[in-house]
């Protein structure tokens, strides 16, 4: 800790603290926009600017780290203008269309010029003209609102690893884009949305596609079905002003039914399914020797860059598709069965942390496997909450409903598919079972909690060591593979049995769709929402869930059966990092 | 790797410099600027190339590339006209001799003529602002250049 002065008050900080840092944890906000908690501040935007004692010029708080005996002055008459002179510059050469914005209400542009009271222009706005990108089916850029402010290049190379966009040209010309003037979609982009979740105003935001699911629930020949995924429970609240971790399944279940869907799943339910498949799966390479590690495959964004950039894993990689795309699958089967509904005519849809979700459901002929488009539209959390509003609901009254049968209900070990370490411990709790026929004493497995960009651990199941590894935030997973790579080169044991990746930091509860201002704060809040979501279930384990076994009984057989095969699992195939 | 990479060869001498300074920090400009002694400029495979042997992510090498404008990502002119456009070449009449050229060759600035011989480029100071306006065509530098002179230094390189 080091002592300084904000504002003349003596405050002890942390010594690895910037100014802002300091200046924040002591209530005083200084404002920035281009500052993030997640990334490491390169002083873009210029309005963090502050006063030190014994310094001739202003220092950017971002970027000055705190020191014994420091003192600043973090607002006055002459900072505030000059912040207010930073924003009015930055304001000519945005576009002034806040009411047609996508971010109107969540612009933190628009809330600076609100609260710095900006009510002139006056500097010539000079826009510039370049078209939009919206070459994916997950994210929009529209560069004529951005503000360089470089959020999203540094989550997408910082955090992620993925280096799809970047920097171009400089000066006024400057721009945020792929390399060789390509789109995203010919780029490495992995559609993980980070980027829109980062960026502090309009200029990188998810293709919205709330019209379709109101043309869909308008259109009386649809049998509109909708799951929500594990992480939208815990977050979607936030919209609507709720503690981040607060438990919504029901009120969101109540929301999507007075929404006009006509049955309400859960991706949970699906979720346990997957750890029925791919803990199978796992066991049958673990005792028949098959190829190890095993690397977990639920999330579209990790998929999309494991076949770009490690495509000598695809034999490591579960064969299991996503728990989204197998409830699509049985959406237009299974259920259509039971209830006698022409699968033709049901429009699915899922509610999904995540912006790569809207890739994966067109990502290749796997996902047709019930003979139609298995799952019609992905919404984000963000959509929908946008969507609730809009439809006059209020949220926080709701009651709690119950989901539909038969592909409803889930376990514990289901809802923790939403944060990282969660996949690992749920699969591990069935794999216990499947592998000695009883259950864990303890079904909570604290060696792969956390937020540590890696964790390792071992699991004893009955004297047989089981070597786990989990990552999250893309970035880290190179670290892991790596020493796989190394492994297989040298002809030396595998570090690892099993491995669970997620792309996104902190799992999907933080995926790129989730309610926007996500800190790791947030980030551990909303895990605890999940964590507390599986303790007070009474199930707990996925091979437990009733539906799960009636599932099995009646439709699929057993686990890795054919049936399940030809629904529940999919291929994998090597792609170029840039397509052209 | 990306779709592109594998249809470039660099030279021998290209391949041992970029092995000599593949492991130093700031190597990326060196290189850079080798390839373009190289190629004229930095087409596309160059860059796949000088990604995959630095490993380097290709975004970075466009983001430096795109930054400075020395480095050129069209290929220019057998003949690149180089027109400075400083201070003191400005005040001459430097501009005077872009719109000339521009005129004499049938192309704009940045363009290539279609048979690919010529190209003109308007460049910062080139440091001998007492020839002021000067042009620069490859090694050789034009000084005091007037518009008459130009269709005669054009011929000189046909």
């Amino acid at each position: 800790m080091v002592n300084m002065k904000i504002n003349g008050q003596t405050v002890s900080v942390p010594a690895e603290y910037n100014v802002l840092q300091a200046s924040r944890l002591n209530n005083i906000n200084i404002p920035s926009l281009c500052y993030h908690p997640d990334l490491p501040a390169w002083a873009a935007c210029g309005i963090c600017v502050v006063k030190m004692e014994n310094s001739p010029k202003m220092v950017r708080a971002c970027a000055t780290p705190v020191a014994e005996g420091m003192s600043i002055i973090t607002h006055d008459p002459e900072l505030h203008t000059i912040r207010k002179t930073v924003i009015e510059l930055i304001l000519s050469t945005h576009p002034n269309d806040c009411l047609k914005c996508g971010r109107n209400g969540s612009c933190e542009l628009q809330k600076l010029a609100a609260d710095y009271g900006i009510r002139e222009q006056p500097y010539e706005v000079r826009l510039q003209d370049i078209p939009q990108d919206d070459s994916t089916p997950s994210i929009i850029l529209n560069p004529e609102k951005c503000i360089k402010c470089g959020r999203c290049a540094q989550v997408c190379q910082t955090l992620q690893g993925v280096w799809a966009l970047e920097f171009v040209g400089r000066g006024d010309e400057t721009r945020i884009a792929p390399a060789a003037n390509l789109t995203l979609d010919d780029s490495p982009c992995i559609k993980c949305g980070q980027c829109s979740a980062h960026c502090p105003v309009g200029a990188i935001f998810e293709r919205d596609e709330t019209r379709l699911f109101l043309n869909a629930v308008n259109d009386p020949d649809k049998h509109v079905a909708v799951q929500i995924a594990p992480a939208v429970r815990v977050a979607i609240g936030e919209a609507f002003g709720m503690e981040p971790g607060t438990i919504c399944t029901g009120k969101t279940y109540a929301a999507l039914r007075r929404l006009g869907a006509d049955a309400v799943f859960d991706t949970n339910f699906a979720a346990d399914l997957t750890i029925m498949e791919e803990g199978s799966e796992f066991v049958q390479r673990f005792t028949q020797g098959g190829e190890m590690p095993q690397i977990t495959s639920c999330c579209p964004a990790w998929t999309d860059y494991m076949e770009k950039y490690y495509s000598d894993m695809i034999p490591n990689f579960s064969t299991a598709k996503s728990p989204m795309m197998m409830q699509g699958a049985l959406t237009k089967t299974y259920y259509a069965d039971q209830k006698e509904i022409d699968p033709k005519k049901i429009f699915s849809v899922a509610i999904m942390p995540c912006t790569a979700k809207k890739f994966e459901i067109v990502r290749d002929d796997n996902m047709q496997a019930s003979g139609y488009q298995d799952m019609d539209l992905v919404l984000t959390t963000r959509e929908l909450s946008r969507l609730i509003r809009a439809s006059g609901i209020d949220f926080l009254t709701l009651p709690d409903e119950s989901a539909d049968s038969p592909i409803g209900s889930y376990s514990g070990a289901g809802t923790i598919f939403g944060n990282t370490g969660g996949v690992m411990e749920a699969a591990l709790r069935t794999a216990y079972n499947l592998v000695t026929g009883e259950d864990l004493a303890d079904v909570e497995i604290p060696a792969v909690r956390g937020m540590d960009g890696i964790r390792k651990g071992e699991i004893d199941i009955k004297g047989t060591k089981v070597k786990v590894a989990v990552a999250h935030g893309m970035a880290n997973v190179s670290v892991i593979l790596d020493e796989i790579r190394e492994a297989r080169k040298n002809n030396t044991e595998m570090p690892y049995h099993f491995i669970e990746v997620m792309a996104c930091r902190g799992g999907c509860i933080a995926g790129g769709g989730q309610p926007y201002a996500t800190t790791d704060n947030i980030r551990e809040k909303r895990i605890e929402g999940l964590y507390r979501d599986d303790s007070m279930n009474v199930v707990r384990c996925s091979h437990e869930n009733p539906e799960i076994k009636q599932i099995y009984t009646d439709f699929l057989g057993s686990p890795l059966s054919e049936k399940s095969h030809h629904l529940l699992h999919t291929t994998y195939q090597a792609r170029p990092v840039y397509k052209r | 790797m990306a779709v592109a990479d594998g249809t470039i060869t660099f030279s021998p001498a290209l391949n041992s410099f970029i092995n000599e300074w593949k492991e130093k920090p700031g190597n990326l400009i060196m290189v850079l600027h080798k390839v373009q002694e190289e190629f004229g400029y930095i087409p596309r495979e160059a860059a796949d190339k000088v990604a995959g042997m630095l490993e380097v992510p290709l975004a970075k090498i466009y983001g430096v590339i795109t930054f400075y404008h020395f480095f050129k990502l069209e290929k220019p002119g057998k003949y690149n006209i180089q027109v400075c456009l400083g201070t003191a070449c400005y005040l001459k009449g430097g501009s005077n001799l872009v719109d000339e050229l521009e005129g004499l060759l049938g192309i704009s600035i940045n363009e290539v003529t279609k048979d690919g011989k010529f190209s003109i480029e308007g460049v910062r100071c080139v440091g001998c602002c007492g020839l002021a306006p000067v042009l620069v065509i490859g090694e050789e530098v034009h000084g005091k250049v007037t518009k008459d002179q130009l269709p005669g230094i054009i011929a000189s390189y046909t």
